[in-house]
């Protein structure tokens, strides 16, 4: 699949999970699509081991694009993309958008081929100003 | 700690000491948490040191730049929340930074650049009631010559000191004025540690 991956990282899996299903209801299984969210214990939270392997799950040469929630799930992607290093670094980009719409206005730019900086800029265009 | 060389850190009785003390303030941790984040800051710091303290023996073998380096790594891999990669950043850039056979101005210069990685790994700065406040005093202490009961003071004051501060980054700053007053929760286990690790320095130097 040479489409962008969508990669969906919240303190809850329940977000996580149902933000996923909301894309596969618009995209199908035209795009790669992973989420995490959580904490070892099962309670709220972000891992970057998580997170490292939703970006796997996801992963496309064209890239992957990451939407968060709060802070931590932000900064623990940074550290993911970090962690896995380049040559593929490069080519994941967090996005600033509400994570519910951004991960589906992404997706659907995604699915119809876009590059990661169209997917990325669709979804910052739902950043508040 | 003087100026002569730290020759030898007993990494063993470091890492003991560092989740010793994580686990005994791990309650007071969350409950500040609780006061102004999302209450799970003494639960993921201690779920991090109780890993690295795992791993003790292995770490122990380790030159002290590596063994910094895993701990940092470790931490990023297990406390779950923002506190894994600013704390993992902290010990990874000290690793990547010492010597195997560390001076107090070598601590020094690279608790500087340590400190400094974390500011960019936050996307914060001094002033913003964050871990920071207590680093950057602590640093400069170091670099000033304190001894290390003097080093844990001052980082200890200077937690205390985020209480009156208004939080600008984390959590914290969703609650604006109303995070006035309360203790910043990583200024807290940022002093917490600074002690542990000064104590463990102290009977050598």
């Amino acid at each position: 699949m040479n489409n962008v991956g969508i990669v969906i990282v919240s303190h809850s899996p329940k977000i996580a999970e149902g933000t996923a299903d909301m894309v596969r209801q618009m995209v199908g299984e035209e795009v790669p699509l992973a989420w995490c969210g959580g904490n070892p214990d099962g309670g709220l939270g972000t891992q970057v081991g998580a997170i490292m392997e939703a970006i796997e799950k996801a992963w496309s040469e064209a890239g992957v694009a990451i939407l968060v929630d709060l802070g931590g799930a932000e900064t623990n992607s940074e550290m993911a993309i970090e962690m896995i290093g380049e040559p593929r670094a490069s080519r994941i980009v967090i996005c600033n958008a509400p994570i519910v719409e951004g991960a589906v206005m992404a997706a659907t730019e995604a699915s119809g081929g876009a590059s990661l900086k169209e997917v990325v800029a669709t979804a910052h265009e739902l950043a508040p100003a | 700690m003087d100026a002569a060389a730290v020759t030898k850190i007993d990494l063993t009785t470091l890492i003991t000491a560092v989740a010793d003390t994580i686990a005994a303030h791990a309650d007071e941790l969350t409950a500040l948490d609780q006061a102004i984040g999302d209450g799970d800051h003494g639960l993921n710091m201690n779920r991090g040191f109780e890993a690295v303290r795992a791993e003790t023996a292995t770490l122990a073998e380790k030159p002290l730049p590596e063994a910094l380096k895993a701990i940092g790594t470790k931490l990023v891999m297990t406390v779950g929340g923002a506190s894994g990669p600013l704390f993992g950043t902290l010990f990874m850039t000290l690793g990547k930074e010492l010597p195997a056979e560390p001076g107090r101005a070598d601590f020094s210069a690279a608790l500087a650049k340590a400190i400094d990685a974390v500011a960019a790994r936050g996307k914060s700065q001094a002033g913003q009631k964050t871990m920071l406040d207590v680093l950057y005093p602590v640093q400069a202490a170091v670099a000033a010559g304190k001894t290390t009961p003097e080093v844990a003071d001052i980082a200890d004051q200077a937690a205390e000191a985020t209480k009156p501060l208004k939080a600008i980054r984390g959590r914290a700053s969703f609650l604006g004025d109303r995070s006035i007053g309360h203790m910043d929760p990583g200024a807290r286990s940022s002093a917490l540690i600074t002690r542990a690790i000064a104590g463990t320095l102290e009977p050598r130097v």
